[in-house]
């Protein structure tokens, strides 16, 4: 399954090499000319049936996910790092990395709870607490194959279960399996798809491929928070896993634009598709930087809801994202139709 | 069977002093027409044999928690200890009964601040002037266990120590049920001292009696009133538990999916039971000699360790039913 | 050694559910052994024949149990709650794979409140077991059909090669104890031994030793020795509490230890030129050799661990290296025990 396969893929943002080969791989087999940029960004143009007319709209979906970074060596030969991203350190502790582009295997140790004293068990466990244990016998060793700037991911297998699937990277892997899947078919109207690099780390690649691009109207294909969960209030929850696709009204970098927004529940109304809004407010999506490049674009989210995002494993409902596939390829077919007038 | 809950909630028989409650379960083996042996620790046994068959160890205990009279200050007050869990934010201005029918109030100290109560600080009013009258009626070392009446409101019965007198109202039901049919196994019903304090009465019990398995009845915490302590799914009026595990035994999956099966094919409504915190005689007997594979049927109960302990009446009997029932059976 | 740490540390045996993993355990034995039994609690024991007339009875346990997670309330929305069979830090557990051993056997995760819905306070003080729960991503309906209360679940974790000889995964403790006892029976084909050797791989280690107390009463050997695992050395770590890596089985002494036995198992080291360590232990271990000792008429017991990194976590990390030559260590010291050495063993 394609989610499942490009979830497993290394990319920590900066490091997008091997998403990217994965996906341009499927672009070229699908006879597609793509290009990148200096950052790394991969631009698909998608030719409609109906040739001459300058594409309008813009797709994208970034393919870096969080991830850590090798800061230092200790003596023993284990490893410190930063994090990559906004990684919820909580669920740091006693999971397996791949580092650096030789994945090297390693592990995220603590102290053994036995030997916690009273006080230390009651704190959280945070990151200057925590190391990567590749078992090396000491420094020497270790830095025969790795090094202070490794790149470092989750190394967790994806899982399915009949609609669940679990595995690391769903942000965004299945914003970008939902774009291959809409490449493979066939629109009257021609489009750009960008695949972008660096969302985890500030929302940069996107602002250069909208500027390069210039597009009118843009969509976001994203993975957004359930927090479905035990214990949270209703409207604290963002979105529910199997509620169906989620539309963004506001995050912190962006305010949909109406015309947009109403055009895309109108679709997913007329094909009878589960959707819901994204309660929270927070966050940061590539919407925000290509809303503000150059003169402007009309500028729209639509996410697959994923829980425990951030982390080394995380959880979605397939329909969700049948449900996104359907809603998008509606949506690009009713801009060709209608128009949208911004 | 309401009479015989309020007899044997009404004795008196703390950890280590279960001489009076004894007595009144061996008044109602004797109505029964059942012998019974009383061994070294004062475990009381009745024993049902069968022709061939397995040995089960039926164990409910009848000690109930207590406070034990440690120093009696100057001016008549008792210091006291625990006999088994008391919780000590429950003690201030409760009535206590020693075993001569003496009763005295609690009292607390003044506690600072935000803090817990703690037992050092309660002391029991006998109504005593000073040491010497006081003396004249406890001495050091005499124990006492709460003063309640027995109250039911519909299905629901309140009471002190219904853990776990209910659990040897469901034995002696059970005994009187099975009356003189012959058993496809072999039981001992024990009716265990000093649980309360450590399962001590069910260990040397079940290395005396070398059963091939054993089954504990006792109460259960529930989980089914406001904020409650317990994340669990217990709740009262739902049938017997079958206890899964707690902190003193993971019961042996074959005895639980048997329990289980019976429950089933006799209608009989029950609730799994996975308790955190406690543990029951099954705990002891599971880790005798060899090693016994062992259950537990667990009466759901509220208010656990208070004077105003509490039950439903139709927990109580599906609990009768369900070890009838499994005595009966052929496939252990 | 490999191939069987890895396929036992993949095997489900949550503490009083070790069916499975004794199966695999029991067939990997058998081809060096006189005998398997299992007992009313579920020990395997494993029996070799000494050669001698009266020969002493030498037990040697490792607990095969792991510790892991037990459902105790079915939510609404189909989450579970649960507690553990053992001793977890909470805070390893948020985001870890599970396997739901319920009606059928479900995957699953350690849900957790996502950071930023937490209070300040909340963040403070760490992730707490009652915060978390298992998901299972399927409906409520579903959920509540498949998973009773009362399901155990086990950590899922592939087991890992890291550099070297360093292997990482779950219930190394005491898997890897496990795989020193196979290697020591492996090894025994070569030598006489007089010892009536007991392997035993017990039950029920990690909610209290319980195993441990029944198989040393069906046995009752002259002399039992645990192998367990102990930390291995890590940053920041005091010296007292941890032993190092690679550098051989660690021999404890201490009141849990008969001093004579302690003393023969450095010897037998010292004269095979096997690397090897020392430990201390004020008190009653937390291993089986607490219940061992004090079963019975009393039994002179002796300690063997293997260091292992970050104990009770899902990437236990061991050395290869250790878990044989803990091994060894046990072989030749069976090979020595005889009469006299028992006898003597009495006489303090």
């Amino acid at each position: 399954m394609l989610i499942k396969e490009l979830s497993v893929i290394p990319g920590v943002s900066g490091d997008e090499t091997r998403v990217r080969n994965y996906i341009r791989e499927k672009v070229t087999a699908l006879g597609l000319p793509s290009h990148t940029d200096s950052l790394g960004n991969l631009y698909v143009s998608k030719e409609g049936r109906r040739r001459g007319a300058p594409p309008e709209l813009m797709l994208t979906a970034h393919m870096d996910e969080v991830g850590l970074m090798v800061s230092s060596i200790e003596k023993s030969g284990h490893l410190r790092f930063y994090k990559v991203g906004g990684v919820y350190e909580e669920a740091l502790i006693s999971k397996p990395v791949k580092i650096g582009t030789a994945d090297i295997l390693g592990v995220i140790g603590a102290k053994a709870i036995h030997l916690q004293k009273k006080e230390e068990r009651k704190k959280a466990l945070t990151i200057e607490n925590l190391y990567i244990d590749i078992g090396a016998k000491d420094k020497e060793d270790a830095e025969k194959v790795v090094k202070v700037g490794d790149y470092v991911s989750f190394y967790s297998e994806a899982s399915r279960y009949e609609d669940i699937i679990r595995g690391k990277a769903f942000d965004n892997r299945a914003g970008c399996a939902a774009l291959l899947e809409i490449l493979k078919r066939d629109y009257p109207c021609s489009f750009t798809v960008v695949f972008t690099v660096q969302e985890e780390v500030g929302i940069r690649g996107a602002r250069v491929a909208a500027y390069r691009v210039n597009p009118r109207l843009a969509l976001v294909i994203e993975t957004t928070i359930a927090a479905d969960t035990p214990e949270i209030k209703e409207h604290e929850l963002s979105t529910s896993l199997g509620g169906g696709p989620a539309f963004t009204v506001k995050d912190d970098s962006v305010i949909v634009h109406p015309h947009l927004l109403d055009r895309l529940v109108q679709v997913a109304g007329e094909q009878k598709r589960p959707y819901q809004f994204r309660r929270f407010g927070g966050s940061f999506t590539d919407a925000g930087a290509i809303a503000t490049a150059g003169g402007g674009v009309a500028a729209a989210v639509i996410s697959t809801p994923c829980r425990y995002i951030h982390s080394p494993l995380s959880m979605l409902n397939l329909k969700d994202w049948h449900h996104l596939v359907e809603i998008v390829d509606g949506f690009i077919r009713s801009i060709d139709e209608k128009g949208l007038e911004i | 069977m309401r009479g015989l809950i309020e007899r044997l909630c009404t004795s008196y028989g703390p950890a280590g002093r279960e001489e009076q409650v004894r007595a009144a379960i061996i008044t109602e083996i004797v109505k029964l027409n059942e012998s019974y042996t009383v061994d070294t620790l004062g475990n009381l046994v009745v024993h049902k044999s069968a022709a061939a068959g397995k040995k089960i160890l039926v164990a409910a205990h009848m000690d109930e928690i207590g406070l034990m009279v440690t120093y009696i200050e100057e001016n008549g007050f008792l210091r006291f200890t625990n006999l088994g869990g008391i919780p000590p934010g429950i003690l201030w201005g409760l009535r206590v009964v020693f075993a001569d029918g003496l009763v005295g109030v609690i009292g607390q100290e003044k506690i600072e601040g935000t803090r817990k109560p703690d037992l050092k600080q309660h002391y029991i009013d006998i109504g005593a002037a000073d040491r010497e009258e006081a003396q004249a009626r406890v001495k050091i070392g005499d124990s006492a266990v709460y003063f309640a009446p027995v109250y039911q409101a519909g299905k629901r019965l309140s009471a002190k120590s219904l853990d776990n007198r209910i659990g040897c109202v469901v034995l002696l039901e059970t005994l009187k049920r099975l009356g003189g049919l012959t058993l496809p196994v072999e039981v001992y019903f024990a009716f265990t001292v000093q649980e309360e304090v450590g399962l001590r009465g069910a260990r040397t019990a079940a290395y005396r009696l070398k059963p091939d398995y054993g089954l504990a009845v006792d109460v259960t915490r529930v989980g089914d009133t406001p904020e409650p302590d317990f994340k669990t799914g217990v709740a009262l009026g739902k049938g017997p538990a079958i206890k899964i595990m707690d902190s003193a035994v993971i019961c042996h999956p074959g005895v639980t999916r048997l329990m289980q099966d019976v429950a089933e094919k006799k209608g009989i409504p029950f609730q799994p039971e996975v308790l955190e915190r406690g543990g029951t005689d099954a705990g002891a007997i599971h880790l005798t000699r060899e090693g016994v594979p062992s259950g537990a049927l667990s009466i759901p109960c509220r208010y656990i360790h208070t004077p105003a302990e509490m039950v439903d009446l139709d927990d109580v009997e599906n609990s009768i039913a369900l070890l009838t029932e499994l005595l009966k059976s052929t496939d252990w | 050694m490999h191939e069987f740490l890895e396929e036992i540390s993949q095997k489900d045996g949550v503490s009083g559910y070790e069916k499975k993993v004794g199966e695999v355990i029991a067939e990997k034995f058998s081809p060096y052994i006189d005998e398997t039994r299992a007992d009313p609690l579920g020990n395997l024991i494993f029996y070799k024949k000494g050669q001698g007339k009266h020969s002493p009875r030498l037990m040697i346990c490792a607990h095969m149990d792991e510790i892991g997670l037990i459902v105790t309330k079915v939510e609404e929305q189909g989450f579970l709650r649960f507690t553990s069979l053992g001793g977890f830090d909470a805070r390893t557990l948020p985001g870890q794979e599970v396997t739901i051993y319920g009606r059928n056997i479900l995957p699953g995760l350690i849900g957790f409140k996502l950071p930023h819905l937490l209070t300040e306070q909340e963040k403070n003080r760490g992730v707490k077991m009652e915060d978390l729960y298992l998901d299972t991503g399927l409906p409520a309906e579903v959920v509540q059909r498949l998973i009773p209360v009362g399901s155990v679940a086990a950590i899922k974790r592939n087991f890992m090669t890291l550099r070297h000889n360093s292997r990482a995964g779950k219930a190394l403790d005491d898997r890897a104890g496990v795989v020193s006892l196979w290697q020591c029976a492996k090894e025994l084909a070569k030598f006489k031994h007089e010892a009536d050797l007991y392997l035993v791989a017990t039950v029920q280690e990690e909610v209290g030793t319980r195993g441990a107390v029944v198989s040393t009463y069906g046995i009752s050997p002259d002399v039992g020795i645990a192998v367990d695992v102990c930390h291995g050395d890590f940053p920041g770590a005091l010296e007292q509490e941890v032993s190092s890596m690679a550098q051989g089985p660690v021999v404890t002494a201490g009141p849990n230890i008969h001093p004579a036995v302690g003393e023969r198992l450095l010897q037998v080291a010292k004269d095979y030129h096997l690397p090897h360590q020392r430990d201390v232990s004020p008190g009653p271990t937390g291993t089986d050799a607490r219940a061992i000792q004090i079963s019975l008429e009393g039994i002179p017991t002796g300690l063997l661990s293997i260091p292992l990194r970050y104990m009770h976590t899902s990437v236990e990390l061991v050395d290869l290296e250790d878990v044989k030559d803990t091994g060894l260590l046990l072989a030749y010291f069976t090979a020595g025990v005889d009469r006299t050495f028992v006898e003597g063993l009495a006489c303090l």
